[in-house]
């Protein structure tokens, strides 16, 4: 056994980003040195510095165990829940080997660790009919469905709404507007709940209001912040999936348009074309795209931005008329990724709960491996209809990763 | 001045079904929790939820194990009122959106629990308890225009009026540090547990027994205190939970020397016997040098030999847990545990309606006693039965608020009262005093230390003794929170007091029960004594000290018999 019961406790510091809204002051830094073994989480630290030293030390916590979803943070910067953060591994990643605690970020505080996540979290959440639309008529027992849809929504249900990937998401902090990735990731519970009766009237409103889907700028962020492996982004690159392939719907804000342009011109050149992105995603999928009228006002919009990028000499005109140059056996292997990926008869969609065979693969050198990066599983989605798993190792050469995207190279900034 | 109809105390699956319930009968109806609904205790719930929906299953089968796990002390006519109305509720939670597990043939799946003879345990993966209390609170989102939420706001004591009805709350609004009267024709109490009188446990912060202790100050009733349940499978050092659905996936559990133990006292179910009966047997293999890991004071629980690929769809939570807080791959190697505090069957005593004996005031999952789980609740009964009895609490408060009319009260005299002793705790000085953390840990290794596993009267009296003194103290115990925004200080010191009163209820309860039976077990006395001892202990508040009465349990089916597993 890993016996980390073992290690005697040492010191820690940790240094308190504190705000008292009665006092009139700013915010200021407050340091406390606890004892505690090294495996015990940030939370523990906190509150043993709240019972020994300050009982006016501010923060939201209950079940300590990292499912009450309570103590949402940013740890040296990091959002992160204090008590699914080990003091070792804060301390590790401190600047100065002092742990740094903030509250989160993206919602106002209102005192020490403490932020309002109503007006900013739980509003996005009712934003999306957070509720199943239930098809009718209602059964007598429970509605009979593949035991893989259920497995599949259980993903986003084990989100603990802790306001972690809220906290970091950089496309919110450009656009506070912008729906978000705990409650996209709750639209996809109920878009991929087949027991849901509104699933093309969910994925059109998303997909058509500009603060929806499309605002996701594919950061990452809120997959490396959430604790429960709920996986945002990857539900909003469903929510798409599911939006343009399945239910062929062509959004008002040039999303769908956006995402086919980046994937052809990827496809055709082995690597983006920028300067004929903007015009194929207004004005079409091809090179004629940019003598559409729509292209053409989007070009002129644009000028401004075009020509401060030449004078900066992030493009030149010779650069913006012909693609990059890619070797050509490098150019095949991004093709036969398309082809691949696109012979396939169903999309394979990542699932982190269908994880795993009955035989374990050999234990890693790496400390403490996910079961979820020792073996990923993409299963089929639910709304393809069979409901069938299709299991694949990570040793086989699947271009899977935790949150990685597998059905096309896509990637959107829009 | 808000006024209500029904006002619900605490957001958890039985206050929220209880509101639900209320608001769709045409009550007008306010939830009200010191945390927001979600982070509720509830959430905690892993393995699944019981209910006799299998073709094969009946419900009376279901209510006998339940019977038999209460080791006779569960009033059997409730019991009979849960078990045959739990199928439809978890039809109604799956039509609401529940995303219960499925099996092959797209059904929902049942699991084995302990104490069951045979599958009927509802889940979803490990993480049950979380994905009924969400969709339930979706519902709340859903029906925000007829239930009114206030989050985020503490309640501090009850109101009474001069009938000695209930007719209301004063609560403090956490936020701003306002406490306000909210009038109401019925209040249900749905505020859980007091898990937090012990040390470790494996309840949240926040299950600090205020409504337990709010209904006893106002003369409710308390029963059945003294049966406190010791979960079997909590991590050793921390006492986090392990879920029973571990077990029931087939996990063994094994002594230093390797063996199955159970076989000894539970040679049928083996480790799926109910969790008193477990417990025990772990216990007694710690305290006769049998334990495991440094200092013999766990036991290993084995789930590799549940096969890899259901560990990771169906136990992923305690995957989470084993790798992230005991630094355990449990689909690799054993993990270490031990029994730890986990549940309280006693409550405020009610009837199958959640009613207690003071009219408007009801009561509903584990702050209640209705009493369902008698002396020892089943794993996967707790869940079903906050919704069952929040659902009653709320239809049969609807009803009763549709017959009366406003409640008459001044509540200004109260008002004053809470305000004051708030202030006078903000102002305490540090001299001649402790910290309100230091009293709350001395309570809680007080009671884990006398008032668990095993118990005689010795270690009971002496813990009396000292819940006196720490009673004392608690009224000069000092806080450094000054302010009115989220002053979690003060309020700490509001929920000592709570829990000061729930563990001497406990202590008093467990000294007067000369027997052992379910999860009382004495020392002192080691059988179970049906002529003398098969009925309830009832605590009231008289004077400043809990007096003692009995009442009589309810028998309908089943006599009791030897308990076997």
């Amino acid at each position: 056994m890993a016996e980390i019961h073992d290690r005697p406790p040492e010191q820690f510091t940790l240094r308190l980003r504190r705000f008292n809204p009665e006092s009139g002051e700013a915010p200021y830094w407050d340091e406390h040195t606890v004892e505690l073994e090294p495996h015990r989480s940030v939370l523990e630290g906190i509150l043993q510095a709240r019972d020994k030293y300050d009982g006016s030390i501010g923060i939201r916590c209950s079940c300590r165990q990292a499912i009450c979803g309570s103590c949402g943070i940013r740890v040296n910067g990091e959002p992160s829940l204090a008590c699914h953060t080990h003091l070792d591994a804060a301390k590790a990643s401190a600047k100065d080997g002092v742990i740094e605690i903030e509250p989160m970020g993206n919602m106002p505080v209102l005192k020490d660790l403490i932020v309002d996540m109503d007006a900013v979290h739980w509003k996005k959440i009712q934003r999306v009919t957070p509720w199943l639309l239930a098809k009718q008529p209602v059964p007598e027992r429970e509605y009979i469905v593949p035991k893989d849809s259920m497995v599949d929504v259980t993903q986003t249900m084990a989100c603990i709404q802790c306001g972690a990937c809220v906290s970091d998401c950089l496309a919110m902090e450009v656009d506070p507007g912008f729906i978000g990735p705990a409650a996209l990731a709750k639209a996809y519970r109920f878009v991929g709940d087949p027991r849901d009766a509104e699933q093309y009237e969910r994925l059109n409103d998303l997909s058509e209001d500009p603060q929806g889907i499309f605002d996701c700028t594919h950061c990452f962020k809120c997959v490396e912040a959430c604790p429960k492996d709920v996986n945002p982004m990857g539900q909003i690159m469903r929510l798409r999936r599911i939006a343009s392939a399945d239910q062929e719907i062509v959004d008002q804000n040039n999303g769908v348009r956006h995402e086919h342009a980046f994937s052809t011109l990827v496809k055709d050149n082995g690597l983006l074309w920028e300067a004929e992105l903007l015009p194929r995603s207004y004005g079409g999928d091809s090179w004629f795209g940019k003598f559409a009228p729509a292209a053409g006002k989007e070009l002129l919009s644009s000028l401004p931005a075009i020509l401060k990028a030449l004078i900066r000499g992030k493009v030149t005109p010779m650069g913006a008329l012909k693609p990059h140059k890619l070797a050509k056996a490098d150019l095949q292997s991004v093709q036969a990724i398309y082809e691949k990926i696109e012979s396939r008869e169903e999309r394979y969609e990542l699932n982190l709960y269908i994880a795993g065979e009955d035989e374990a693969p050999e234990p890693s050198e790496q400390p403490a491996p996910t079961p979820a990066s020792e073996t990923t599983v993409a299963s089929s989605p639910p709304d393809s209809g069979t409901g069938q798993a299709e299991e694949t190792n990570h040793e086989e050469a699947e271009p899977v990763g935790p949150g990685s995207e597998n059905e096309t190279p896509e990637g959107s900034d829009s | 001045m808000p006024a209500h109809d029904v006002l619900i105390i605490g957001a958890g699956l039985a206050g929220q079904r209880a509101a639900l319930a209320a608001a769709q009968d045409g009550a007008s109806v306010a939830i009200m929790s010191k945390v927001h609904p979600v982070r509720s205790h509830s959430v905690a719930a892993a393995g699944g939820i019981n209910a006799a929906i299998s073709v094969d299953d009946d419900w009376r089968s279901h209510a006998y194990d339940t019977v038999k796990g209460s080791d006779f002390l569960g009033d059997q006519d409730a019991i009979e009122i849960m078990c045959s109305e739990a199928p439809g509720e978890v039809m109604n939670l799956e039509h609401m959106g529940v995303t219960f597990h499925r099996n092959d043939r797209g059904e929902m799946d049942l699991r084995a629990f302990g104490g069951a003879s045979m599958k009927r345990t509802a889940y979803v993966a490990d993480i049950t308890g979380q994905a009924l209390l969400h969709v339930l609170y979706e519902q709340l989102m859903k029906h925000h225009e007829t239930v009114e939420r206030f989050e985020e706001w503490f309640t501090t004591s009850l109101l009474t009026d001069e009938a000695g009805n209930c007719a209301g709350v004063i609560a403090r609004d956490i936020r701003t540090g306002a406490l306000e009267v909210f009038t109401a024709k019925n209040v249900i109490l749905a505020c859980g547990g007091a898990g937090q009188a012990y040390r470790p446990t494996t309840n949240g912060l926040i299950v600090t027994g205020d409504g337990i202790s709010m209904a006893y100050r106002v003369g409710a009733p308390l029963m059945d205190m003294e049966m406190v349940q010791y979960h079997p499978t909590c991590l050793v050092e921390t006492g986090m939970l392990i879920t029973e659905g571990a077990r029931g996936e087939g996990a063994h559990l094994l002594n230093a020397n390797g063996e199955r133990f159970m076989e000894k006292s539970a040679p049928n179910k083996m480790e799926l016997a109910s969790r008193d009966v477990v417990s025990r047997a772990e216990q007694i293999e710690i305290n006769e040098g049998r334990g495991v890991g440094p200092d013999g004071r766990g036991i290993y629980l084995d789930i590799t030999v549940v096969p890899r690929k259901r560990t990771l769809e169906a136990l992923r939570e305690i995957v989470n847990l084993g790798r992230d807080f005991a630094g355990v791959d449990i689909t690799r190697e054993p993990i270490m545990i031990r029994p730890g505090q986990h549940y309280i069957m006693g409550g405020v005593k009610t009837d199958v309606d959640g009613r207690t004996p003071i009219d408007g005031l009801y009561a509903a999952g584990e702050v209640a006693c209705v009493s369902v789980h008698g002396g020892n609740r089943l794993g996967a009964n707790s869940l079903l039965d906050t919704l069952i009895f929040g659902r009653r609490a709320g239809e049969h408060a609807a009803a009763r608020a549709a017959a009366m009319g406003p409640p008459k009260i001044d509540a200004g005299a109260q008002l004053k009262r809470d305000a004051d002793e708030l202030e006078a705790i903000i102002a305490r000085p540090r001299e001649g005093g402790r910290r309100v953390s230091e009293i709350k840990n001395e309570l809680g290794d007080t009671m884990n230390k006398h008032a668990a596993v095993f118990r005689d009267e010795e270690g009971l009296n002496s813990a009396l003794e000292t819940i006196h003194r720490l009673r004392e103290e608690s009224g000069k115990a000092w806080i450094d929170d000054r302010g009115t925004v989220f002053n979690q200080d003060v309020l700490g010191a509001v929920e000592l007091g709570f829990m000061i009163d729930c563990a001497e209820t406990t202590v008093v309860a467990a000294i007067e029960r000369k027997e052992s039976r379910g999860a009382q077990y004495r020392t002192d006395f080691p059988e179970r004594n049906d002529e003398e001892w098969l009925k309830h202990i009832d605590l009231t508040l008289k004077d400043g000290e809990p007096e003692v009465s009995y009442s009589e349990v309810t028998f309908t089916q089943w006599q009791p018999e030897v308990r076997k597993y």
